[in-house]
Order: structure tokens, then sequence, then C-alpha cells
């Protein structure tokens, strides 16, 4: 059986470029990645896979001879994920390297056809799971790279920021789920211990669609912070969304919401006994803007 | 026998709880505030639970009994100092303790208690 090695390794510069030729048939990726980049990643992978036929024989493919050629692919697919592959592409890598492989086994075996199908036939089978391997390891980069995303999404879009002493602001952007609304909620109320705020702005301005279930979401956080001791204030209500609460007939009546996070804002100062005013010196200043104030009044 | 301390703070009543409660606990607390409220003529009551790491619908029960309690009697109740963890549980055993007022901290929680009278004066003052 070492006759499939002893064919790859004699046959290697021949055999990769006839498999780089019928890779780039199939799949075109010149924009991601260079041709000699190509060139050596082939010609690595056929020494591996040579050596792997040769020590562990091409049978056994869970032998210790193909660790080589696995962690080769493995790593080769990864690479790819990040660099915005298809699977398809990657699966291709592998798998145009047959028809090169089978015309060589047939020219080499052409007088005893019972050897040469089942060289063939075992070829196939190591081909087969060599590509199998390679899918995998780039789907679960590919997974890994999405796990990371969302829990640095999950992170970014729950910023809690103090306005004034004892007023919080959270601004919340995107979709609140049940997920987010438990860290929304976590991180909310440990600001809240921490910074010893009185008044917490829940902004939802960057939140798309208010439901029954956001609003559920909203309130439980809303009920949690005020068994604390804090007053919650939402802000940010679009016209839209206010008319969607409206019809889907959910009760917001115990919690005090604005249409802007200023206004919000100044109704946490003046609950929390204080106020905005322009200083004299300005006043003083720009004798216009006395008059603009009066003539509001 | 363990007992929680009710303490008198002028027309207050400072209750802290630090130990884990149980029904022999809570029934003889419920005991001593009505007791105290009415001897002392008490006008607020405020429970520390800041030390509380650990709850269950029986304590939300408790707070929300005593907080009636007080509330039939004359006296208002302020539940402070609740942790995070807490307030989250509570929520998801549907228990928002309504008609029990909160606060940050116990020297919130007297201002509360106090600060309506001292903000009615003072809107009274600004209007005259």
């Amino acid at each position: 059986m070492n006759d499939l090695a002893e064919i790859i390794s004699q046959n290697e510069d021949r055999l990769r470029t006839e498999w780089i030729r019928t890779m780039s048939s199939a799949v075109e990726r010149a924009d991601l990645i260079s041709k000699a980049e190509v060139d050596e990643q082939c010609a690595s992978i056929l020494r591996s896979i040579a050596d792997g036929a040769k020590t562990s024989g091409p049978e056994n493919l869970a032998g210790a001879g193909w660790n080589g050629a696995r962690d080769l692919l493995t790593t080769i697919s990864s690479s790819r994920a990040r660099q915005g592959f298809s699977p398809t592409d990657v699966a291709m890598f592998v798998l145009s390297l047959k028809q090169p492989l089978f015309v060589l086994i047939r020219e080499k075996m052409a007088k005893s056809p019972d050897v040469l199908f089942e060289m063939v036939w075992s070829a196939t089978r190591l081909l087969d799971s060599l590509a199998l391997t390679t899918t995998e390891s780039f789907t679960s980069t590919r997974e890994e790279l999405i796990m990371r995303q969302q829990q640095e999404l999950l992170e970014l879009s729950t910023p809690v920021v103090k306005l004034w002493d004892g007023i919080l602001a959270l601004p919340i952007i995107g979709t609140l789920d049940s997920a987010r609304t438990q860290v929304v909620m976590e991180s909310l109320l440990q600001a809240v211990v921490a910074t010893n705020s009185r008044y917490a702005i829940i902004d939802i301005t960057g939140v798309p669609t208010v439901d029954t279930l956001v609003a559920q979401h909203l309130l439980k956080t809303i009920t949690a912070a005020r068994l604390m001791g804090a007053e919650c204030i939402i802000s940010g209500v679009r016209p839209q969304i206010a008319q969607t609460i409206v019809h889907l007939g959910i009760n917001l009546e115990d919690v005090i919401t604005k249409a802007k996070l200023s206004d919000a804002f100044a109704l946490a100062l003046q609950r929390s006994g204080r106020a905005v005013v322009k200083t004299a010196a300005h006043a003083a200043a720009n004798p216009l803007s006395g008059l603009f104030g009066k003539r509001e009044e | 026998m363990e007992r929680i301390p009710v303490l008198r703070m002028g027309s207050l009543l400072l209750i802290t709880i630090q130990v884990d409660m149980h029904d022999k606990l809570a029934m003889q607390l419920q005991d001593d505030v009505t007791e105290r409220i009415s001897e002392w003529g008490s006008t607020g009551v405020l429970i520390d639970i800041s030390s509380l790491e650990i709850v269950d619908s029986f304590i939300g029960r408790m707070l929300a009994n005593i907080a009636g309690m007080s509330r039939v009697l004359g006296a208002e109740t302020v539940v402070v100092g609740m942790q995070p963890a807490v307030a989250i549980t509570l929520v998801e055993l549907d228990m928002s303790l309504t008609g029990v007022r909160t606060a940050l901290s116990v020297e919130a929680g007297m201002e509360l208690l106090y600060g309506n009278a001292i903000i009615g004066t003072e809107d009274e003052r600004t209007e005259a």
C-alpha cells in the first residue's frame, strides 16, 4: 500500500501544478491569497500526505503519521476562515486534488486494474476525510469568531455613564432580548450601588422596535432598580414607538417616560433639587440673549 | 432567643437584618415592630438589608407584611441598601414590593422620611 506514498512523492511537482490548475478553475480567489502562498501551502500538504501514507498507511487515518497533515490543514483552513473564504472554497481546496491524483494513479497502474481500483478507493477515502477535517476546523473557527463578536457586542452595547452626581444614563443600542436584559440589568444595578445614584435614565433611542417582550424586560429592570432605591426614567421614545406601545396596550403608566434624553436629564436634575442656569457673565457679554430669554417668557 | 434589634432614632425605627431569617425570627420581628410603633408613636420604619445576600419569597413577603402593618399603624416603611443580586432575585420571583418605598442607603432613607416635611416648607417659602 505504500505505493501511494511513493507515487505522490515521486511526482510531487507535477501533482502540485495540476492541483493548482484544477483548484483555480473551480475557485478563483486571487483577491484573498497570493499565488505563491497557495503554491507553498500545496507543496507542504503534498509532502505531509506522502509522509502520512508512508508512516501510517492510507487506511489508518487516525494514526499518528497523519497528525502532521491534519494539523497543517487545520491551520490553513483556520487562517482561510479569518481571511473570508467561503466553505465551498475551503472544501474544494482539498477535493480538487482528486482529479490530478486519480489521473496519475491510472497512468502508473494501468497494467493491473485490481490494484488501480484499490488505490483509487483508498485515495478517495483519504481525501474525503482530509476535506472533512478542513471543513470542520473552518466551521469551528468561524463559530469562535461569531461567539467572540457576540460577546464584544454584548459588552459594547451596555455602557453605563454618569451624567451628574447621582444621575446615571444607560443608552441601549440594539434589540433587547433576555440575555441582554440580564447584562443590562446587572451593569445598571452595579453602577447604581457603585456611584450611589438616585436617578437612572434608560435611553432607548437605539432600540429599533419595542414589543411586549422588550417592554416586559424594561419593566423588570426598572422594578429591580426601584427595589434598590433608584428611580428610572425612560427616554428616547420615538413617535413610532409611542404609537406601538399604545397599540399593543403596554402599561407604562407607573414609569416616567420622556421623548428626549435631555428632557429626562432635566427632570432628574429638578427632582434632585438642582437647576441649570445661564451664568451672569454670559448674559452681560451677550445682551441679546437676555432679550430673547425675556421674550420667551 | 435570637432577636433582631429594633432601634429608636427620634421618630423613626431602625431595623438592621444581618442574620438568616426564619419563621420564628420573622414573627418575632413583626411583633416587635408593631409594638414599638404603637408604644413610641414612630412615623417611619427603616429596614436595612444591605448585608443580606440571599433572599427568597419568604423574606420578600415578610418585608411586604411589615410595610403593610406599619402603614396601618401610621408609619411609613423604607427598605434600604438592597444588593443588586437581591433586587434581581425579587424581580424574578415576581415580588416587586409595591407599596414599599426604597432608598440606596440608611442616610438616603432618613432623608426620604424626614425630607418630605423639609421640602414642603421650602416649597412654601419659595411660593411666599
